[in-house]
């Protein structure tokens, strides 16, 4: 009998502990959304989005940063997407079971966990050393090699999924096999690669680190990829060390808007493919 | 008919060539970083070889460099985030899995999942203004006053509550690590098959039995898989840590509650700014190591969860 209350008793302390483990997690994650919206909401104004960034002491907003990082992260996507989405055709349809594949997969996966600032490093050395200068390509050049493996994972994965009857149906018909994937497979698993971009892009929004000597940062407006580009992450980096209170105030203004922005992109993600689920 | 066929068969050999090749692509970019990183650190690595890595000497004046101050804020601060990080990972994952009503797993997930989507700069920043002074004024004297009096460990608790420094880094960095370990725990704790837990269920063994003798046991191998990938993420972290830890690349003591230096923040700092030529090289070196040892325990927490995944394929 002695032995079963104390086997309760283990059983009722675990379980507490794994509940105010629960909330522990939780605690966190509602103290840092609430103080990002807090100190964003009050630091939030119009002049945000229409004026530069600022010397210190004197009022200003992020307009150069906003655009810079729209820009790279935009020319990043471009670069990146069709590339990863061909690669993740290789590993799903044609390199399943192949060396090539196998090892793409693995090295694909561990690229995916790597220190983005060791892609920094990687971008600085085989681009931005040559060059001579710090610029905005580059920086957007280190975003695009952290989007590749994001994309790769996700379109293989979804691939994967696709039933073979589908495809066994098109080459049935007689339809060559570049045909089949392009038109059938792709087509099938659209929304869940549609999922893998918007999470590249949730990721890449926020990436600090690849930046800090690729692009660097600009305190003017410029739009010249080959000169160092304002951007959100680097800017807000620069302004929180600082001890002004100005512009520790824009810092919290940029946190705000890039949080907000990678919890929507989470989310739409989200809803993207629980449609894409539904339709299976 | 036949001209079709052949279009086909070029379009075929053309379509398989292009995406072979971008798989090949991105193959090489592991290789690609390698090579460049090493070329790019060759001029340090012949002037200090091996001594680069037991010097804590940090002088860019004299050009006198060694990498031993960062790796150990590397390695302490990803050791710090790991001790707090797993117990709580694994009760959340437990929670999750074993304990959470049905209709609550499903949000629970997802808020657990949108903190790993959070940016680190926004762990950064809020751990620099919000948190640290906070820790510094109520946290640090707390821990100085019990952990601090004891022997032996009492070294690493003490010195000045400053609020930033090795510890505070840790702590952040655990907090972001956290969703990752949790949610491998979660994926690899659902590959149990019912059977198995149902027997221990109806063999009377209690929820905490049944975790602890069945469900671990059984995933083990995964569960390890999972926190080699917690570990990979806190050493290779960068804004998190640089913000918070104190950008001193002194070591004077053992304390944790001292200002230190890691490879990420190192680079972060001082990066940009490094004259070209033997300064630039040895922080590049310093990259070169941090992606070695990453490179060595993703792998292995690769490998673990391959392993797992084979096994519950099996049975």
């Amino acid at each position: 009998m002695n032995l079963v209350v104390k086997r309760k008793a283990i059983n009722f302390l675990a379980l507490s502990l794994s509940l105010a483990a629960m909330a522990f997690g939780l605690f966190w994650l509602i103290w840092i959304l609430w103080m990002v919206f807090e100190q964003g909401v009050s630091s939030l104004a119009l002049t945000l989005f229409t004026q530069d960034t600022p010397a210190p002491g004197s009022a200003g907003g992020l307009r150069n940063a906003i655009a810079g990082s729209a820009i790279m992260v935009g020319l990043a996507m471009f670069i990146a997407t069709p590339i990863a989405i061909l690669a993740g055709i290789y590993l799903a349809e044609y390199g399943r079971t192949t060396l090539l594949g196998k090892v793409t997969r693995f090295v694909n996966d561990i690229l995916l966990s790597a220190p983005s600032i060791v892609i920094g490093l990687f971008v600085y050395a085989v681009y931005v050393a040559q060059m001579g200068k710090f610029s905005g390509f580059a920086g957007a050049l280190a975003l695009a090699l952290l989007v590749i493996p994001v994309v790769v994972r996700t379109t293989e994965d979804m691939l994967v999924l696709v039933p073979n009857s589908l495809r066994e149906a098109a080459f049935a018909l007689g339809a060559p096999k570049w045909k089949v994937i392009m038109m059938v497979t792709l087509r099938a698993a659209k929304t869940g690669v549609v999922t893998g971009i918007l999470l590249a892009l949730a990721r890449i929004s926020g990436e600090t680190a690849p930046l800090l000597f690729t692009a660097l940062s600009n305190q003017f407006w410029s739009l010249d990829l080959n000169e160092p580009m304002a951007n959100l992450p680097v800017t807000i980096y620069k302004f929180a060390m600082s001890p002004f209170a100005d512009w520790q105030g824009l810092a919290w203004a940029g946190v705000f808007i890039i949080t907000l922005a990678v919890l929507i992109l989470n989310i739409l993600a989200r809803v993207v493919f629980r449609r894409a689920a539904a339709q299976h | 008919m036949n001209e079709s066929h052949k279009q086909g068969r070029f379009g075929d050999w053309l379509f398989f060539n292009l995406t072979r090749a971008f798989a090949v692509l991105t193959l090489s970019m592991l290789v690609g970083v390698v090579i460049s990183l090493t070329w790019s650190a060759w001029p340090s690595i012949k002037e200090f070889g091996f001594g680069f890595l037991t010097s804590s000497e940090w002088n860019p004046p004299a050009e006198r460099f060694g990498a031993l101050v960062p790796m150990y804020g590397t390695i302490v601060t990803s050791l710090i985030a790991l001790v707090i990080a797993l117990p709580i990972s694994f009760g959340i994952a437990l929670f999750l899995t074993e304990l959470s009503p049905t209709w609550l797993r499903r949000p629970l997930g997802i808020a657990i999942e949108l903190l790993a989507g959070i940016p680190s700069i926004v762990y950064g920043i809020w751990g620099l203004l919000v948190f640290a002074p906070i820790f510094g004024q109520y946290v640090q004297p707390l821990i100085g006053g019990t952990l601090g009096k004891l022997p032996v460990i009492g070294s690493l608790f003490s010195g000045p509550s400053l609020g930033i420094g090795i510890l505070a880094a840790g702590i952040i960095l655990a907090i972001m690590i956290i969703p990752f370990i949790t949610s491998v725990m979660r994926d690899v704790f659902e590959l149990v098959p019912p059977m198995l837990k149902e027997s221990c269920y109806g063999l009377g063994g209690t929820t905490w039995e049944v975790v602890w003798k069945v469900v671990l046991p059984y995933t083990r191998v995964g569960v390890i898989g999972g926190v080699m990938l917690g570990l990979g993420r806190a050493l290779g972290e960068t804004m998190a840590v640089t913000f918070v830890i104190g950008n001193a690349s002194l070591l004077s003591n053992f304390s944790l509650f001292m200002p230190g230096n890691s490879i990420t923040s190192a680079l972060a700092n001082e990066f940009a700014e490094a004259s070209p030529g033997l300064y630039t090289s040895a922080l590049v070196e310093l990259g070169l190591i941090l992606f070695v040892i990453t490179f060595i325990v993703l792998t292995c927490s690769k490998l673990l969860l391959l392993s797992l995944e084979k096994q519950s394929g099996k049975s």
